[in-house]
């Protein structure tokens, strides 16, 4: 909508060739400016400009729909309107069905937690026929560091649905519809999922999963405001990448030490007791999750998988139609399985805190013994 | 209006009209001492004309003020107003306590927290109690939506909605013998169709959208509050130039201030955090700069308190700084458990 041609809007044509004779063709150009500036240099008096902004505006201006007609397109034309089962029932109860379409899903966590093993297995879910809950369609793996291993996926069908792996090809054909891509770097990586863009809905592509964003990110040696810049156009395109095809995409992140410098308070809010900063000071919590703050504003699920006396737990950290809640799991050859269905209710911000294994090796900067 | 219609004597009436103050306008527009001076009548009853040809055209304002300046209003009439101002609940007593009853009509109010706080959640949350009928005492209006992150979700949306509802329905149980028996039922379905969902995919689609909310509200004069879901988004992504980003964004602010009085509507401005170096140290603020810091009314600031979500009055023309915890449940915004501590004054 924004490179819509000012031309085409039925502008007075006076008004029309001046724009154009000033480069202001798209109504990006023309928005862009505010009303003094255009007025500045068009030479125009300012009524004819806020009158020409105003056509301009409306054509361009997106389109409108109640909240009640998004949902029943959501429950008529989407499978379970809009998830994919994970087949961990306390989660997919959660996050009312399982993982959305059209919105990106996060999982971060320490190395070694479970994240490509719990990335398989929705891949294998999404291949799967509609009769078995899955979304019968194309995935599409983008693994950047080779976690893929299409050996595991198979024993994870055969251990999970045997009754549908054990016919006759059918484990040829599942595994056939997940599409593994190994990009060698970011550039790489950005020109596939443009390609991507055109093609997801013609070739039926269901589900895209990135293991993982971090190392696309980490590999380039871009300083980091450069870096940042680079971040945002890819959290933008894959935003509306996954709202226009309606898929759900799912990215893993790594987890990495927390700065000195890093804070989480407001000017106006008092520096904490001193009892307080000990409790926060232990080896476990230095460990947040990757890629910043304008990424984490951009996820809209985040599930935090972390590992906390021997004991792995799966936690739904941010997600807007879920509480708190966090399930502790394993892995076996099926894949990922909750030990208990019933999730633990975890108020306040250490939802969002990473623990690795009991100790960690990351260097404590304020060199403290607790 | 004609001044042989005045409520004055008929001789006096005659010394105006034959000195040539035919119109209203025309005595309204000069001093109590000239009109004397050129009707040949004493003060007091140069006085008492003038005050009779103000009632008389309907001006509401004291003596004198309304031929001062066009379109200023003086403060005792803006405190009525003020008072009746209707506001928005939060379905959180104790945030709508802090906020001096809710979210107020005719204001912009920028609320931004960390991800994750629930800035959406209040989002929503509004959406569906903007909807209150005025016999529960709400705005009985529409709500808009725009949404340029993706992240309103329908469903959360019909959860808020189906609690409300609830809400409503044992409001009206409790107090049966008060209502009447034929008050149409409101249905969470109908809540959602009231709310008119936008969603914006780069800044040009925003500005553009802000630029046309003015026409649209005039043809959907029952929307009492805006709500934009987040403001920041698409400004932290592709705006190169921060100057020019900061002129945009002013001039955004201007247009929402103007909707929201000419309409008598709230804009609610959910807003991005960044990290800024100030005073030797990184400390947390909301996104998009110092210049946009000033196009708000008002500021709440969501946060983490310990294990609490905190919401703190940041900046208002009338409101004391203070903070009040509230907490998102499955049914939407609601008071925390431990709120029978006091409201925190900062």
């Amino acid at each position: 909508m924004a490179n819509k041609l000012i031309g085409e809007m039925g502008l007075h044509n006076k008004i029309s060739n001046i724009f154009a004779a000033r480069n202001i063709i798209t109504a990006k150009d023309a928005l862009t400016m505010t009303e003094f500036e255009l007025m500045e240099l068009l030479d125009v008096g300012i009524k004819e400009i806020k009158s020409a902004i105003k056509l301009i505006s409306e054509a361009t201006s997106p389109p409108y729909q109640s909240a009640r007609s998004l949902l029943e397109e959501k429950v008529e034309n989407e499978h379970l309107s809009g998830h994919l089962p994970t087949h961990l029932k306390g989660l997919d109860a959660t996050l009312c069905g399982g993982i959305p379409f059209g919105v990106l899903t996060e999982l971060v966590g320490p190395p070694g937690i479970g994240k490509s093993q719990f990335c398989m297995k929705l891949a294998l879910s999404a291949s799967f026929p509609i009769a078995y809950g899955g979304l019968d369609g194309r995935v599409i793996y983008i693994d950047v560091e080779s976690k893929f291993s299409s050996r595991r996926v198979i024993e994870m069908g055969l251990k999970s649905f045997p009754e549908v792996f054990h016919l006759k090809g059918m484990a040829q054909e599942m595994a056939g519809r997940i599409l593994v891509l190994r990009p060698t770097s970011l550039a790489n990586f950005t020109e596939s999922i443009q390609e991507l863009k055109d093609s997801i809905l013609q070739n039926q592509v269901k589900l895209l999963v990135i293991d993982s964003m971090t190392a696309l990110l980490s590999g380039e040696n871009k300083p980091g405001a450069q870096r940042q810049n680079q971040l945002g156009w890819h959290i933008s395109f894959l935003k509306s990448l996954a709202e226009f095809s309606r898929i759900p995409i799912v990215v893993t992140n790594q987890v990495r030490s927390q700065n000195r410098d890093e804070t989480s308070q407001y000017s106006f809010q008092a520096k904490p007791k001193d009892g307080l900063q000990e409790h926060t000071k232990t080896y476990d919590s230095h460990l947040v999750a990757a890629l910043g703050i304008n990424w984490a504003h951009a996820v809209t699920i985040r599930l935090v998988l972390e590992a906390k006396s021997g004991q792995r737990i799966i936690k739904v950290a941010k997600s807007p139609m879920s509480p708190p809640l966090a399930f502790p799991f394993h892995i076996t050859s099926a894949g990922i399985s909750l030990l208990s269905d019933e999730g633990t209710e975890l108020k306040g911000p250490g939802i969002n805190t990473i623990h690795a294994r009991g100790h960690s090796d990351v260097i404590n900067f304020l060199g403290e013994c607790s | 209006m004609e001044a042989w219609r005045l409520p004055v004597s008929s001789s006096i009436r005659g010394k105006l009209i034959s000195a040539g103050y035919t119109s209203l306008s025309s005595i309204s527009s000069v001093s109590s001492s000239d009109l004397a001076r050129d009707v040949n009548i004493t003060e007091e009853e140069a006085f008492e004309i003038m005050k009779l040809a103000n009632q008389a055209s309907g001006s509401n304002s004291c003596n004198g003020s309304r031929s001062l300046i066009n379109g200023a209003k003086n403060a005792w009439d803006m405190l009525h107003e003020e008072d009746s101002l209707p506001r928005i609940t939060t379905s959180c007593s104790d945030l709508d306590n802090i906020l001096g009853g809710g979210i107020s009509c005719r204001d912009v109010t920028e609320i931004g927290g960390v991800p994750g706080i629930g800035k959406t959640q209040i989002g929503i949350q509004l959406s569906v109690n903007v909807q209150i009928p005025r016999e529960f005492g709400g705005l009985g209006g529409k709500a808009i939506y725009i949404d340029t992150e993706g992240s309103f979700m329908v469903e959360r949306a019909l959860q808020i909605a189906e609690a409300c509802v609830e809400d409503m329905k044992e409001y009206t149980g409790y107090m049966h013998k008060h209502f009447k028996a034929n008050q149409v039922e409101m249905k969470p379905k109908d809540i959602l169709e009231n709310i008119i969902y936008f969603r914006v995919c780069s800044y040009t689609e925003q500005i553009a959208l802000v630029n046309h909310l003015d026409k649209f509200i005039s043809e959907n004069k029952d929307v009492k509050v805006v709500i934009i879901d987040s403001i920041t988004f698409h400004f932290r992504q592709d705006f190169d130039d921060l100057a020019q980003r900061t002129r945009v964004l002013s001039e955004m602010a201007l247009k929402f201030m103007k909707l929201a009085k000419k309409f008598s509507l709230a804009v609610v401005l959910l807003n991005q955090v960044t990290t800024k170096y100030t005073q030797g140290t990184f400390q947390l603020a909301l996104a998009l700069g110092d210049s946009w810091s000033h196009s708000c009314t008002n500021r709440v600031i969501l946060y983490w308190n310990g294990d609490e979500r905190y919401a703190y009055i940041d900046k208002s023309p009338s409101l004391p700084s203070a903070s009040a915890s509230y907490t998102v449940t499955s049914r939407g915004l609601r008071n925390s458990s431990s709120s029978s501590k006091r409201v925190k004054m900062m």
